[in-house]
């Protein structure tokens, strides 16, 4: 399958960093997610072959780390910390105020395929509680007014942008 | 490099260094237990349960995974100790199964014994157990997830042992799981190594789960039947309605040549011998149809019309084909008994490799044969033809294992790009039928390389290897049947000039080297001793035929023509597997032993129902020359062994059969053979007897009578009779071999059997048939390796 020529080029030159093309993995996975939106059985029988291991292999890594999907998700991944800063500066009401607006349970997906929850463990901003990661984004400080605005916001990106346009939410270096 | 000494709880203890920890205690008695640390497999580190006591160490230490060092001072059994392994027990059965009582691997189950052990029988877990229903991944392999512990030992044994890597772990922490590589099925090489060494009762049998309990059956170890590698496998028996019932093959005991392995044929399709289109009553020819009838009126017409035929047309007028998979007792029975009762040399089998060449090729060469064990140990081995993975499982798992763990150098030389270039330092792909220019190109005759040379393998790139595989020290050459007659003496010359070489050259069926060295051959008599030098054998058996008699296609030309009049086929299918014309011996006198109606007992005026090899005791020998004994483990009412039934025949025929079989007076009775069901069980008297090769033999039916024969007068089977009997592989060698003969190369026909068939016995396993089916629904593909 083809990959963009970014993706070829950061893909060329994270085999150099490691003694084994299996070190290159973790990385090769998220870019290809970020690229395609999840993991699909192309994009793991792509990625085995380049790697050098098993399509099992392959996906016992991806069920090992929660960042990674092989379901496709919304064009923005809502993360929802609940863990014990966020959950005692309102986390979890943050969390049903998503649900209710957003109209989905956890690890759901709006029709439109804008958006999708997910409950998470700590993601490192605790100084900020309640905090929500959306893809690569922090937003910090949240209540539910303020939680509305972001996803307002994504809202109004999404459609400028068009549904189905590909995008890169890493910035390079 | 000096031992590194240690003190497990006070005892000193000296190992070498780089030793496990759990390993140097094992030396010493003292056990440390442990479910995920498995020897010759990768490290772990998962189950916690060999938690030990280090000196100077301020947590516990897995003693799996610590190597010891000099002065080390370490304590295996503390209540501290005790505490951690019963809270690492009482994690485990947190979200155990209470299913002891139908688990299939109750009775024998590692984390009944730890918890029997630690007494973790009181949880303070109080959540909801995490069920899963069972799940079939193949034929033969069953997953019951809720049973697992996360050992990753069947995850290990499948991709670092077989090189299979159809398993592996999905999610993490408590919702980790063993999965299969094609989501909710395996596609693999079925050979049930993840279920014999699963510790608990998550990985089952197809072939035997839910059947019994191990505490009901009688485990006996004895020699696998199907290819010619000789495993060592552990039939489970129980008593059944007409016998014996084999409810399970494994490897439990260790011991064998095989080790920890085994394939599919070895532990799953031993069920040909309950198939019911087992033959279990004589029949004989009678208005052209094929009818029961009893043991006394099918000898007494065999012998006499064997009788008939010998004394009016002569003994050239029988022709007698051998069996590849009976005993080595009943091969030289069999050809004693038409050279010595019958008068003829006319006895033959279906060849699958040239071992009279080899024979010939290493006269007076001693050490030149290597054992299935040396193929583990060996630095460097060379493989040409054949394709192990498939025909040879066990050598291949030897090969394999070789190259991981001992870093030996494997030179692969193939036809077929076949699995184990993937362990080979060196993989050349030649034209099909070139393996002989190989064997002369090594040798010396660089004229041959112009046809085993192209682009990505040069002349140069061949005088190279050649040179490397000269500087080579204890090389074993390994080669399939491809190479034969001239081209292995050419292939000797070679490994003669590389100092300690060893050979192995590959047969297919369970006893074909047995076959060849007890003397299955017009023209040979047992040992590879041309009738030309059949000395020693006419003053023992009182004369011997001179000339040579008729190969198997030189029969099938004269029953033809007309001049043969008898045939006597024992535990084979010419007509079957090769394709000889059954017409030719429509108006002969055909006689069959076999388990079932063969296209070749289709034909037979009389056929004798025989047992198997799972079903009599004796020697066979492996490929590589290992002779290993057989027990008795099932038994089917109705059978008798091919040894009792020629013995009947002679007797039929008027032969005085202590000419045949040297058995004696005495007050003792035989090895089992003859004593039904309790046979195998061990007369504590007899053993010492026994193991001397002393006892007495009181009848024509005790195949250790001929075994004393062999043992005396066959070059190279004088081996220790008390490790025979103690279930150990004997190496023969063949230095001391008769002179051979050069025999046409045409007369070799590979059976080409894959790792779900296995000849007439194949197509009568449910085991394997069910495998081939699914098989055919998803075909495999070979996966990436590590």
């Amino acid at each position: 399958m083809k990959f963009s020529d970014q993706f070829e080029a950061r893909f060329a030159e994270m085999l150099t960093h490691y003694p084994t093309k299996r070190s290159a993995l973790v990385p090769t996975l998220l870019y290809a997610q970020d690229e395609v939106g999840h993991l699909s059985d192309e994009v793991i029988a792509e990625i085995a072959s380049r790697v050098d291991l098993t399509e099992l292999e392959v996906r016992n890594v991806i069920s090992y780390y929660s960042m990674l999907t092989t379901k496709p998700r919304g064009k923005y991944n809502v993360q929802v910390c609940t863990n014990i800063a966020c959950l005692l500066r309102g986390g979890e009401e943050l969390l049903e105020h998503c649900k209710g607006r957003l109209g989905i349970g956890n690890k759901g997906t709006t029709q439109d395929g804008m958006f999708s929850l997910e409950e998470v463990e700590c993601i490192g901003a605790c100084s900020w509680a309640p905090a929500v990661q959306v893809n690569y984004a922090f937003h910090e400080n949240l209540t539910t007014e303020k939680m509305d605005k972001v996803l307002d916001a994504y809202n109004e990106e999404g459609n400028a942008v068009g549904k189905w346009l590909t995008w890169s939410p890493i910035p390079m270096k | 490099m000096a031992d590194v000494n240690i003190t497990v709880d006070g005892k000193k203890v000296a190992a070498p260094a780089g030793t496990l920890l759990i390993e140097a205690c094992k030396s010493a008695g003292i056990e440390v237990p442990s479910f995920c640390y498995y020897p010759n497999l990768s490290l772990q580190g998962a189950c916690r349960m060999c938690l030990v006591k280090v000196e100077k160490m301020p947590k516990l230490q897995t003693a799996c995974t610590t190597v010891i060092s000099e002065g080390m001072a370490v304590s295996t059994d503390t209540p501290e100790i005790h505490q951690a392994r019963k809270s690492m027990v009482e994690m485990l059965l947190g979200n155990h199964p209470l299913d002891c009582p139908v688990c299939d691997a109750g009775g024998e189950c590692e984390l009944q014994d730890m918890t029997f052990a630690y007494g973790a029988a009181e949880s303070k877990f109080i959540d909801i157990k995490n069920h899963r229903e069972e799940q079939q991944w193949s034929p033969v392999v069953y997953f019951d997830r809720p049973r697992c512990i996360l050992c990753y030992r069947c995850v290990r044994v499948c991709g670092e042992g077989m090189d299979v890597w159809a398993l592996g772990v999905q999610n993490r922490g408590v919702s980790s799981v063993i999965a299969p590589n094609k989501e909710d099925h395996l596609e693999c090489e079925e050979c049930g190594m993840c279920i014999d060494i699963c510790p608990v009762g998550a990985l089952t049998s197809g072939a035997y789960r839910y059947k019994t309990r191990p505490w009901e059956m009688r485990h006996v170890g004895t020699t696998c039947t199907h290819c010619a590698d000789g495993c060592k496998t552990t039939l489970g028996v129980r008593r059944s309605d007409t016998g014996m019932e084999i409810v399970r093959g494994d490897n439990r005991d260790k011991s064998g040549i095989n080790g920890d392995f085994l394939c599919m044929k070895g532990r799953y399709a031993f069920d040909f011998a309950n198939h019911e289109d087992r033959l279990t009553q004589p029949l004989i020819r009678k208005d052209g149809r094929l009818t029961p009838s009893t043991w006394e009126e099918a000898f007494e017409l065999i012998g006499r019309r064997f009788k008939e035929i010998r004394d009016s047309a002569g003994g050239q007028a029988i022709g007698v084909v051998g069996s590849t998979r009976t005993t080595n007792e009943e091969n030289y029975l069999l050809q004693k008994f038409a050279r010595v009762a019958l008068g003829t040399n006319n006895i033959d089998h279906h060849r699958t490799a040239d071992f009279p060449a080899l024979a010939a090729a290493l006269r007076g060469k001693p050490e030149a044969t290597a054992s299935m064990r040396d193929v583990f140990k060996a630095p460097a081995m060379l493989l040409i033809g054949n394709n192990p993975t498939e025909q040879h499982p066990l050598l291949a798992w030897q090969i394999r294992n070789n190259v991981r763990l001992h870093k030996a150098r494997l030179y692969v030389i193939n036809s077929e790009p076949v699995k184990l270039r993937r362990q080979a330092v060196n993989f050349i792909q030649i034209p099909v039928g070139s393996e002989g220019n190989v064997a002369r190109f090594l040798s010396g005759d660089d004229s041959a390389a112009g046809s085993i040379s192209n682009p990505t393998a040069t002349r140069d790139a061949w005088v190279a290897l050649r040179d490397k595989l000269r500087g080579e020290q204890n090389l074993v050459i390994i080669f399939g049947s491809e190479i034969r007659g001239e081209d292995i003496a050419s292939l000797v010359k070679f490994g003669s000039a590389v100092p300690s070489a060893k050979f192995v050259c590959l047969s297919d069926y369970a006893n074909s080297r047995g076959a060849a060295d007890m003397g299955l051959y017009p023209d040979l008599l047992p040992g590879y001793h041309p009738m030309s030098d059949a000395g020693k054998w006419r003053d023992e058996w009182g004369g011997v035929p001179q000339t040579p008699g008729l190969t198997l296609p030189q029969m099938v030309e004269s029953a033809k023509a007309g001049n043969l009049k008898a045939f006597y086929v024992v535990g084979a299918n010419p007509v079957g597997r090769l394709g000889i014309d059954a017409f030719s011996f429509s108006q002969r006198f055909v006689v069959v032993q076999d388990m079932f109606l063969t296209e070749t007992a289709l034909i037979a005026d009389v056929v004798l129902p025989a047992a198997n090899a799972y079903e009599k005791s004796g020697t066979v020998t492996n490929t590589c020359g290992d002779v290993q004994f057989l027990q008795k483990a099932g038994e089917i009412t109705g059978a008798k062994s091919d040894f009792e039934m020629t013995v009947r025949i002679a007797d039929a025929m008027g032969f005085d059969v202590s000419k045949l079989v040297p058995f004696s007076r005495g007050t003792h009775s035989d090895m089992g053979q003859s004593r039904g069901a309790q046979s195998g069980e061990v007369d504590r008297h007899g053993v010492w007897l026994e193991a001397q090769g002393l006892e007495p033999k009181m009848s024509p039916f005790d195949p250790t009578a001929i075994l004393d024969e062999i043992q005396r007068l066959v070059p190279g089977y004088g081996v220790s009779r008390a490790n025979l009997l103690a279930g150990n592989d004997q190496h023969t060698t063949l230095s001391g071999s008769g002179a051979g003969v050069q025999h046409d190369p045409a007369l070799i026909a590979p059976a080409n059997d894959t790792l779900f068939t296995s000849g007439t016995l194949g197509r009568y396993s449910r085991a394997l048939n069910s495998v081939m089916e699914n098989r055919q629904k998803q075909p495999a593909e070979e996966v990436a390796a590590d």
